[in-house]
C-alpha cells in the first residue's frame, strides 16, 4: 500500500491504535448510558453528577459575573445601531450619554425586577431566595434547563418552586452547594397542576419541549367538557407540602383552544407569563406560607403579565 | 508532567463548557448555541490524531453530560464527541492542508455528533427528542459551528500541540 504522504510514521501507527481507543470510548459511553438510563434518582451516575456540579457550579457563577457587563454593553451597542441615520455629532453625544447611562440603567432594571419579584409572592407568605440564571441548556440538547447561582448552601433543595417576576419558571431538579439546576416548565418532561382563573377548573400543564423562544404549554383539563376562554389565566394548583409546586403562582394565559368534535377532546395552549428566553433574576420558594394548601381558590396577586 | 498536562486539559474542558452554556446562552440562535466543545475536540484531534481525539471526546462529552444544567441520561454527548474526535483525527492529514478542508471537517463531525446525540435520545426514548425537532436544530448547529471554526479550532490546535509530550514536525 502506498504510504500516505501527509502522515508521519508515528501517525500511521496511531491510526491503528485509534480503532482500539474508539471501541473502548464507545463502550464506556454506552456503559454509562446503560447505568444511568431508567434508574432515576438511584442512578449510580448521580453521585458523580453531584461531584461534577460542585466543580462547575462556582465556575459558572464566577464566569457569569465576568460576562454580564459584557453582555449588557453589547446590548447597549445594539441600541445604538438604530441611530445611524442621525448626524455624527448626535451619534457621538448619544454614545457618550449611553455609556454613562448603561450601568445606571442596568441597576434600575435590576431594582425593578426585585420589586416585581417581591410582588409575585406578596401577601402569600412565600419565602423567596433570589438567584440569577448563570447558564442555559442549549436547544441541541433537547431539554430546557437552567443553572441558577443559589444552591444548598442558600437553603435551596430539589423540588422547590422557581418563580420570576412574570410567574412560574419551573422547579429545582438538583442542587450543589453554590448552584442549582432548574427544569423549566416548557421542557417536555415538565408537568404542572394548574387551575383556570375564571372557571376554577383543574388541569395538567405539560411543556411542549419546543426549543425556540415561543414555547407553549399544553393543558389537559380534568373535566373534558370544559372549554376554557382565550385570555383566561392559569395559576398553579399546588402539591401536598408545596413540593414540587406551591399553589397560587401565575403560570400563563390561554392563547388557543382547539376542540375536536370526534373524540370530544379539547386542546388548550398556554403561553407562560415568564419569558423563558431572557431569564435573569428568579426566586426560589424556600418556605411556603402557612395555609398555602387551603388557599387553592385564592386569586393570585399580579395575575397578569 | 503527566499530571500537569491532564490538569491543563481539564481546565480547558471546564472553561470551554462554561463559555458554551454561560456566555453563549445570550448569543443563541433559536436556542441553539455553537458546540465549542466539539471545536475543541476537533482541534485536539487535528493536533494529536484519532486516538487522542476519541479519548478527549469521551472525557469532554462526559463532562457536558454531567455538568449543570445538563439533565437526562449521561453518556450521550460522550458517545457523540468520541466518534467526532476519532473522525477528525482520521482525516487530519488532509484537514490540515487548507482552511476549507478544516471547515469541511468541522461541518462533517458536527453533523455526525449532533445526529448521534439525537439518535441516542430516540433510542433511549428521552422526552423532547423528535426527528422533526432534530432536523430543525441541526442545520443551525452545524452552521454556527462552522462560523466559529476559524476563531476556535486554530487556538485548540496550538494548545494541544503544546500539550504534546513528543511533538511531530510537520
Amino acid at each position: 500500500m502506498r504510504p500516505d504522504p501527509w502522515l508521519s510514521g508515528r501517525e500511521r501507527s496511531d491510526t491503528r491504535r485509534a480503532r482500539t481507543t474508539l471501541v473502548l470510548a464507545v463502550l464506556t459511553a454506552v456503559t454509562v448510558m446503560t447505568l444511568d438510563a431508567g434508574t432515576g434518582d438511584r442512578s449510580p451516575v448521580e453521585p458523580v453528577r453531584a461531584a461534577v456540579g460542585e466543580v462547575f457550579g462556582p465556575v459558572q457563577s464566577a464566569a457569569s459575573k465576568v460576562t454580564d457587563p459584557v453582555v449588557d454593553a453589547v446590548d447597549a451597542l445594539g441600541d445604538l445601531g438604530g441611530l445611524r441615520a442621525d448626524n455624527e455629532r448626535l451619534e457621538v453625544e448619544v454614545a457618550r450619554l449611553r455609556a454613562e447611562l448603561a450601568t445606571g440603567q442596568v441597576a434600575r432594571n435590576r431594582l425593578a425586577q426585585y420589586d416585581a419579584l417581591a410582588g409575585v409572592t406578596e401577601g402569600s407568605g412565600f419565602e423567596l431566595v433570589a438567584a440569577r440564571v448563570v447558564a442555559m441548556g442549549p436547544a441541541q440538547a433537547f431539554t430546557r434547563t437552567a443553572t441558577i447561582d443559589a444552591g444548598s448552601g442558600d437553603g435551596v433543595e430539589p423540588d422547590m418552586t422557581v418563580v420570576e417576576a412574570g410567574g412560574l419558571v419551573g422547579r429545582v431538579l438538583r442542587t450543589d452547594r453554590h448552584t442549582a439546576t432548574v427544569l423549566l416548565v416548557v421542557d417536555a418532561e415538565s408537568f404542572v397542576g394548574g387551575r383556570l382563573g375564571r372557571s376554577m377548573e383543574l388541569g395538567f400543564l405539560q411543556g411542549s419541549g419546543d426549543l425556540g423562544d415561543d414555547g407553549l404549554l399544553a393543558m389537559d383539563l380534568v373535566d373534558p367538557t370544559v372549554v376554557p376562554a382565550a385570555g383566561d389565566t392559569v395559576v398553579t394548583w399546588g402539591s401536598r407540602g408545596g413540593a414540587p409546586y406551591v399553589s397560587g403562582v401565575p403560570v400563563g394565559q390561554v392563547v388557543d383552544v382547539q376542540s375536536s368534535a370526534g373524540d370530544q377532546s379539547v386542546t388548550t395552549s398556554i403561553a407562560p407569563f415568564a419569558d423563558m428566553s431572557s431569564l435573569d433574576l428568579v426566586g426560589v420558594v424556600v418556605g411556603a406560607g402557612p395555609g398555602s394548601r387551603s388557599e387553592l381558590s385564592r386569586v393570585p396577586p399580579g395575575g397578569g403579565s | 508532567m503527566v499530571l500537569l498536562r491532564a490538569a491543563a486539559c481539564a481546565v480547558l474542558i471546564v472553561l470551554t463548557i462554561t463559555v458554551q452554556v454561560g456566555l453563549f446562552a445570550h448569543l443563541s440562535i433559536a436556542g441553539v448555541v455553537p458546540d465549542l466543545v466539539l471545536l475543541l475536540v476537533v482541534g485536539a484531534a487535528l493536533a494529536r490524531g484519532p486516538s487522542y481525539g476519541a479519548g478527549l471526546g469521551l472525557v469532554a462529552g462526559l463532562a457536558i453530560d454531567l455538568a449543570p444544567p445538563a439533565d437526562g441520561v449521561a453518556g450521550r454527548w460522550a458517545l457523540a464527541l468520541a466518534v467526532a474526535g476519532f473522525l477528525a483525527g482520521l482525516v487530519r492529514g488532509e484537514a490540515r492542508q487548507s482552511v476549507v478542508a478544516t471547515v469541511a471537517t468541522v461541518a462533517v463531525t458536527s453533523f455526525a455528533a449532533s445526529s448521534l446525540y439525537a439518535l441516542s435520545g430516540l433510542v433511549l426514548r428521552e422526552p423532547g427528542v423528535t426527528i422533526s425537532r432534530a432536523l430543525e436544530v441541526m442545520p443551525i448547529a452545524v452552521g454556527y459551528d462552522v462560523a466559529l471554526t476559524p476563531l476556535v479550532v486554530p487556538l485548540a490546535v496550538v494548545a494541544f500541540r503544546r500539550l504534546d509530550p513528543a511533538p511531530v514536525r510537520w
